[in-house]
């Protein structure tokens, strides 16, 4: 039945995406409220942290060239420019300045107003270098202390000059000192995070004042991107998020340094940054998904589950309906006929009695008449058809109501052996043979004797007349099963067409040509044996046969000891 | 004398006449009444029924309620019943209340014929009984 598949196909689709909805939709829900607060909480953790990382360095920095400033300084103030111009001098302060503070400072050299170099301690031959031209020499001059940029200068290699002024007015003279490249760039090297992430210096004019970062495209140039704000941010650090040309999004921390002149710069891939949170998230989608997998393919098996069980209960019920419809219908065909037949016997009744008394005149007065004879004849007919008419009646009477309907425990072998006696005689002109199963350990029944006699002597009788023109075998077996008695009446007749096989037990459905059957055998049978609370059905092939089974419940334990006196009155 | 005297009971007018006929052709005196009640008016008014055919279904009183006023205003009548199909365990409870036989409707004219005088037999034999009885009585109180 397509339509009826189509519906309970709608209701499996309808259960599971309900069942589906009302369980993800929450899992979304909570999924992605969590999801979106741990980005934010984690985002503003990552930059805290770099920005915290980028300041500490960036004050550390400052420091340093502070501190190397101040020892500069000092240096200029202890000494004079007589004491300082002296040979030797230098040599023993840069190597007490080496033994004191690191080899962070290469060299030491005395610079007069003039710009020439006139006393140098360091690896360099830069005595009486001309610095008068320098920036940084320019630079230094407005103040008292300077620091210059990163520069290759005289030496070709890079290198920046703290210098420190001093002396009078009319005689000044300049100490500069040159800090390692390498142990500065170092330091800002330090700051190293993840894979990507690392730290250069650039100055105003946006020159490395530290190495640029190696392996990396040197000039890879950022997108102006946006500043990301954040609590607690610590004042003087930016953060910038821009996408790179080579299409990552990085974030950029910046911190000034050195007034302002300098900027100390941390650059990272947002992947980079956050890579354990990506990959937290991938772990979490990945659950998410298979947890998901999981509830659509057991919503679906289970729906179709139910919908599968639901369909078989539905099929049940409408075969038990289509039963009792059935049932229902034969009862009231029954109620029906008994009435009919309640009527018709009182008219047939007057039929037969004025026949009768007609019949008396005729036999009394009438032996004149010339046709008397004839009369007589008609009379006599109309009786035994009123007479016919009255079995018709009192059968159709019978299968609504039996004449002796008290139970009894009724023992079915020898019943039916029994009945099987009262038909031998027909059998052997119907070339009919007996086979017979009947043992004798059958539990009782409870039952009218009578009526379960008129039950078999009909399936026998209709199964001889069956095989009345061919002859066969007639077999007649009983035993128990499930707790019910099972008889069966098979014989090995003709069959019974499809078509006929569900009308047999409607009363008056017969195949008899008219006369001979009344077709209300089996109709009572089947009210005989459903008031006993069993069951009789058929099954028939045509051309190998018909089987009547007929199944009886056995009494409950003790049931025989009471006496069931059951009087109807009407 | 006639062989039987009946009371014919049916609420059928046409069974009744039809067998009262019949029944008078073979020397029987019969009476007629459609219910119950005018059935009991019948056998107040003829003391001499020796037989009733007392139909079970009938509009009104029922017929076995008849049949126990019956037996109660003249105990020694003998009531064949007359009952349809359905209504025999009632004709068997009617035997347990007394009544002589019952028989199938509609019955066999032969059979009822029989029945009848079976059954007036019976009616004789207990009410020269009761004569007897009566005639001992009598005898015993002169004694």
């Amino acid at each position: 039945m397509p339509p009826e598949k189509k519906a309970y196909d709608k209701l499996t689709r309808n259960i599971a995406l309900s069942v589906i909805t009302v369980s993800i939709a929450p899992l979304i829900m909570v999924g992605g409220l969590i999801f979106d607060q741990f980005r934010s909480i984690y985002h503003e953790k990552v930059y805290a942290h770099l920005a915290e990382v980028v300041d500490k360095h960036a004050v550390n920095i400052d420091d340093f060239l502070r501190e190397k400033l101040y020892e500069t300084q000092y240096l200029a103030g202890v000494h004079t420019y007589g004491e300082l111009v002296e040979p030797g001098v230098m040599e023993r302060v840069l190597r007490s300045m080496q033994s004191q503070f690191g080899r962070i400072f290469v060299d030491l050299g005395v610079v007069d107003s003039t710009g020439h170099q006139v006393a140098y301690a360091g690896p360099y031959a830069l005595l009486g270098a001309d610095y008068s031209q320098a920036t940084w020499y320019l630079d230094s001059r407005s103040g008292t202390a300077s620091i210059s940029d990163v520069f290759e200068g005289l030496r070709q290699s890079p290198h920046f000059i703290i210098a420190a002024n001093s002396g009078e007015a009319d005689h000044p003279w300049t100490l500069r000192a040159t800090i390692d490249f390498l142990a500065f760039s170092n330091m800002v090297e330090n700051i190293r995070m993840g894979e990507t992430g690392y730290a250069y210096i650039l100055n105003e004019d946006g020159v490395f004042q530290t190495r640029p970062p190696q392996n990396r495209v040197k000039d890879m140039a950022l997108e102006p991107g946006r500043i990301v704000r954040f609590k607690g941010a610590p004042s003087g650090v930016t953060i910038r998020e821009s996408k790179g040309d080579d299409g990552e999004t990085y974030l950029t921390v910046s911190s000034l340094l050195k007034n302002g002149q300098w900027k100390l710069i941390y650059r990272q891939a947002e992947s980079d940054a956050f890579s354990d949170m990506v990959h937290a998230e991938y772990v979490t989608l990945a659950i998410f998904l298979l947890g998901g997998l999981a509830i659509v393919v057991m919503a679906v098996l289970i729906s179709r589950k139910l919908v599968a069980r639901w369909r078989s209960l539905d099929r049940e019920s409408e075969l038990i309906n289509k039963q009792m419809v059935e049932t229902g219908k034969l009862a009231a065909i029954g109620e029906l006929a008994a009435g009919i037949a309640h009527e018709i016997n009182n008219p047939v009744a007057i039929m037969i009695e004025e026949a009768g008394w007609a019949g008396d005149l005729l036999a009394d007065e009438g032996r004149e008449l010339r046709s008397a004879e004839e009369i007589d004849r008609a009379l006599r007919q109309v009786r035994t058809q009123g007479k016919r008419c009255k079995d018709i009646t009192h059968k159709l009477l019978s299968f609504a109501r039996q004449t002796d309907s008290r139970a009894n425990p009724v023992h079915l072998p020898d019943l039916i052996r029994e009945i099987v006696g009262l038909s031998e005689q027909q059998a052997r002109f119907a070339h009919v043979d007996f086979t017979l199963d009947l043992p004798e350990s059958m539990p009782l029944v409870n039952g009218s004797a009578t009526e379960l006699q008129q039950v078999f002597l009909n399936l026998i009788n209709n199964a001889m007349q069956a095989m009345e023109l061919s002859g066969g075998e007639l077999s007649v077996a009983c035993r128990e099963e499930h707790g019910q008695a099972v008889i069966e009446v098979r014989d090995t007749g003709p069959g019974i067409p499809a078509a006929n096989l569900s009308r047999i037990f409607e009363p008056f459905f017969t195949t008899k040509p008219v006369g001979k059957g009344s077709g209300l055998g089996l109709s009572i049978c089947y009210g005989i044996i459903h008031r006993m609370g069993g069951d009789i059905d058929v099954d028939s092939v045509v051309g190998s046969g018909t089987r009547f089974t007929v199944r009886l419940p056995f009494p409950p334990p003790g049931h025989f000891q009471e006496s069931k006196k059951e009087i109807r009155h009407d | 004398m006639t062989d039987a005297i009946v009371l014919l009971v049916d609420d059928e007018e046409g069974f009744v006449e039809a067998m009262s006929k019949r029944l008078s052709k073979r020397n029987m005196t019969v009476y007629k009444a459609f219910d119950g009640d005018q059935a009991l008016a019948r056998l107040a008014e003829h003391r001499d029924i020796q037989v009733v055919i007392l139909d079970m279904k009938m509009p009104g009183k029922d017929g076995l309620v008849v049949l126990q006023e019956i037996k109660e205003a003249a105990p020694m009548v003998e009531v064949i019943m007359l009952t349809g199909h359905a209504t025999v365990p009632t004709a068997v409870e009617g035997i347990q209340y007394g009544a002589y036989d019952y028989l199938m409707k509609p019955c066999d004219f032969n059979t009822l014929n029989e029945k009848i005088l079976e059954a007036v037999e019976l009616f004789k034999r207990h009410d020269e009984e009761a004569v007897e009885a009566r005639v001992g009585d009598i005898a015993q109180r002169m004694i």
